[in-house]
């Protein structure tokens, strides 16, 4: 960095926008708390889901002004190299955040493969938990009937997870294009590639959406389905839900990139997008890996 | 309109704050921010210490006196959920966001409008939580650690509204660490190389890192308590080939950096406190720094020595065993240091040096009854006792609190401008050290003779301890209140006026700057030499 970047630092205006958010965590949590608690009781006032809804609208409500005003002042020059880094530095940090996110999850399948579930059998020091608990249960993984008896099927890994792992490692190679694209100034290259890595992530939407109905209707697999069940649509669900962000954030870029923003000096929101999109593929190679394969 | 309003920024550098609540509301500016962390850490701190009043009136005597038992677990579960999530972590927060930018010669934090929104969702989760004490069947009452499947299976309506007011205070404190880490690795004053920061800021950098590490892993946990206890998953019900131990493993993994993250920061502060009032630099800098290092590593993996009676296989007892008594070294060497400091140093005892004092040596305690729970054959009998009340008490209130106390009286003169009532401050001392050893000393010795944590009724045979501990508890709920008092007067300016350098033997830029620190500073980086 030279110096003269450092000579004069940038210190952001009063915002709005915070309160704003913060008012709408309050409204989603307050709200989805309740509706949640609600959700057995049939004859529970609606309030809660309405409380989540608003929230909901007034975060992307948020949003939009916030990175409006963002937008604005990177556009009218404002920022300075130091706040670049700064973005740089907080969306690694944030992308840091989201992989011990899933880690917890990860964790929780491991633990389950290799220690709940084989001592449920009677492994390590466990032989009377087996014979007087559950002694017809068998340990297995994928784990397709539990202690109490539930049943379901396997997901294998041929078929819409292979076409998915497909999909989403060639998205990973069109944002790697669309970015070069920017670097060399090649707008077409940039729009175009980003345009297909955004269907690419909306065609991975739509086979998991396939995916699940061929599970809960074919297979009899569900969320309730023990911890087979548990695990796989916990990881997939919260996989599919950084998938719908990650796809609705390249879709903000597109169209930014058709009105003309972003140049090959200034462009950390297309980064981001794009380090968001990495991360969630390299999730999904995981996932492949220790939810389906193996 | 937003854009408008920062052109102006612009072009005056030294506007004041904006006037009335907008101020507070939509503020940018890390003191403003900082000031309202400590603030609401401070109402957190007495809201959670009335509770401990209610738990301890209970326990005055034998019997059940004057709560009903579920709404003791209430109070034993959001009384710790208070302190740790809303009184020790966002005080440290205060104090990182009011310190950090001033000692590395920074205008203000990294992400400041960021900055804004951690803070503001914090009063809401609280919010959100002690609400949820009023939901039919009453708050969260599974202690502060939520095992399963106390809070999957025999939990009440409120549980869904602790999971999500537990996911917002986490946004919050991601938000806050990512604020923290890019700050000090990228707002630095030219020449702040990495080996010249105040120990206050290596520490926070750590703790960051330590709470971005594992605050994803806690939402993580709660989403599992949520989905298991409303949506049929069982990945804590072993009827569905779950494990409620699992629980245990997923929590403490985030539990036990988290015990970290309430400490690293306090050493800080007595690694600044200490060299001060003995005027003498710190004995040993770089080895605290690769002390404070080497606890945040390995707090990642001795989590499983708070679930030694959990029936875990031997090797894996032998292993957190070891491991947790590995970490005894670079905090000896911490003391050790801090001891060393004020070896033949001129050492005078002014209020933030008499509670630094007070930590190192109590800490130590804290310290020490840890080493006996760590030792895993011994901890069977010390397991869910008033032994492990003692110890976490000794390393959170004399610890944690001690600190966060001792960095007010260090640094409220640099806020406000004003010397505190020195009269009030020794007396706030003096009852807190007398009626704080008279609350959590005599807890190792009922620990020790059975007593089990979390009941409301006890065997006749603790009756005069536990008085005797209600007592120490008032008292040090009523010291705090001195407290209070003293720090409205300083914030309406009643006191001595300070210069610049309120202390005679202290060094680094926030006394550079003039007492009280103006609103902006360092819009042009300052000169290390």
């Amino acid at each position: 960095m030279s110096q003269q970047d450092k000579s004069q630092y940038y210190v952001p205006a009063q915002s709005p926008w915070p309160i704003v958010g913060a008012c709408a965590f309050f409204l989603i949590a307050f709200g989805a708390g309740h509706m949640v608690a609600d959700l057995q009781d049939p004859q529970a006032s609606q309030w809660g889901s309405l409380l989540l809804i608003a929230g909901v609208l007034v975060l992307f409500i948020m949003l939009a002004g916030w990175f409006k005003d963002q937008i604005n002042e990177s556009r009218s020059g404002l920022h300075n190299r130091q706040l670049g880094i700064s973005y740089r530095q907080g969306m690694l940090w944030f992308i840091f955040s989201e992989i011990m996110f899933f880690a917890a999850f990860f964790g929780a399948l491991l633990y389950l493969r290799v220690i709940a579930v084989p001592w449920l059998g009677g492994d390590s020091n466990n032989a009377m938990t087996h014979a007087v608990l559950w002694p017809d249960f068998v340990p297995q993984w994928p784990l397709t009937e539990t202690p109490d008896g539930t049943k379901t099927q396997a997901m294998g890994y041929w078929g819409l997870p292979l076409i998915n792992t497909v999909i989403l490692l060639t998205s990973s190679v069109t944002i790697h294009f669309a970015d070069l694209g920017l670097k060399k100034g090649n707008r077409k290259q940039l729009s175009s590639m980003l345009f297909i890595t955004i269907l690419l992530g909306i065609g991975f939407l739509f086979l998991q959406v396939e995916e699940y109905i061929h599970a809960y209707q074919d297979l009899g697999l569900t969320l309730s389905s023990g911890v087979y069940g548990n695990t796989f649509f916990m990881l997939t669900g919260f996989h599919g839900l950084h998938v719908t962000l990650g796809t609705l954030f390249l879709l903000v870029m597109w169209l930014r990139i058709v009105r003309g923003h972003f140049s090959s000096e200034n462009h950390f929101a297309f980064l981001a997008a794009s380090w968001y999109w990495h991360f969630v593929d390299i999730v999904w190679l995981c996932l492949f890996l220790f939810v389906y394969v193996l | 309109m937003n854009s408008v309003a920062s052109t102006t920024t612009q072009d005056t550098d030294d506007h004041g704050p904006a006037k009335g609540i907008k101020r507070w509301l939509f503020t940018t500016n890390h003191k403003d921010i900082g000031t309202l962390y400590l603030w609401f850490a401070f109402i957190m701190f007495l809201t959670g210490g009335a509770m401990a009043m209610v738990i301890r009136a209970e326990l005055f005597q034998p019997g059940l006196q004057i709560v009903e038992p579920h709404f003791f677990n209430q109070m034993t579960t959001v009384h710790g959920l208070i302190m740790v999530f809303g009184a020790v972590m966002p005080a440290f927060t205060g104090l990182a966001n009011w310190m950090i930018p001033i000692m590395i010669g920074a205008p203000d934090m990294a992400l400041p409008r960021m900055n804004n929104l951690s803070f503001w969702i914090l009063p809401f989760a609280f919010t959100i939580l002690l609400a949820s004490l009023f939901v039919e069947g009453g708050g969260p009452a599974f202690g502060w650690t939520f095992y399963a499947p106390l809070s999957t299976t025999y939990s009440g309506d409120s549980t869904a509204l602790f999971v999500f007011s537990v996911h917002i205070m986490g946004i919050s404190s991601i938000m806050g660490a990512i604020n923290v880490i890019v700050t000090i690795c990228n707002m630095r004053a030219p020449g702040m190389t990495w080996m010249k920061m105040p120990l206050f800021v290596w520490t926070w950098l750590i703790t960051a890192f330590l709470l971005i590490a594992v605050m994803p892993v806690l939402a993580g946990a709660v989403t599992m308590v949520l989905t298991d206890k409303y949506f049929g998953t069982s990945f804590f019900d072993a009827a569905g080939g779950g494990d409620p131990v699992m629980f245990q493993h997923i929590f403490w993994f985030f539990g036990h950096p988290e015990v970290y993250i309430m400490i690293l920061p306090a050493f800080g502060i007595i690694s600044t406190i200490v060299p001060t009032f003995s005027r003498k630099p710190l004995f040993g800098y770089s080895s605290m720094v690769y002390a404070t290092a080497s606890i945040a590593l390995l707090s990642f993996i001795v989590w499983a020595h708070h679930m030694f009676t959990t029936g875990m296989p031997v090797y894996a007892e032998l292993f957190f065993m070891y491991c947790t008594m590995l970490i005894s070294v670079p905090t000896g060497v911490k003391v050790f240091n801090w001891v060393a400091t004020m070896w033949r140093g001129a050492i005078s005892y002014e209020v933030p040096m008499m509670f630094s004092v007070a930590f190192i040596v109590l800490f130590t305690f804290g310290g020490f009854s840890g080493l006996m729970l760590a030792i895993t054959p011994v901890d069977f009998q010390y397991h869910d006792t008033y032994f492990v009340v003692a110890h976490f008490h000794y390393v959170l209130v004399t610890g944690a609190i001690f600190s966060l106390i001792a960095a007010t009286y260090y640094w409220l003169p640099k806020w406000t401008g004003v010397m505190y009532d020195l009269v009030l401050a020794k007396w706030h001392f003096w009852c807190s050290l007398i009626s704080v050893n008279l609350l959590f000393f005599p807890m190792h010795f009922i620990g020790l003779a059975g007593m089990p944590r979390r009941i409301p009724d006890y065997s006749i045979q603790f009756a005069g301890w536990n008085q005797l501990i209600s007592i120490g508890g008032f008292a040090f709920g009523l010291s705090q209140l001195i407290f209070l008092v003293l720090v409205i007067k300083a914030c309406r300016k009643r006191g001595a006026v300070v210069n610049h350098q309120v202390w005679d033997g202290a060094k680094g830029l926030e006394w550079q700057l003039p007492s009280p620190a103006p609103y902006h500073t360092f819009e042009k980086p300052p000169k290390i030499e």
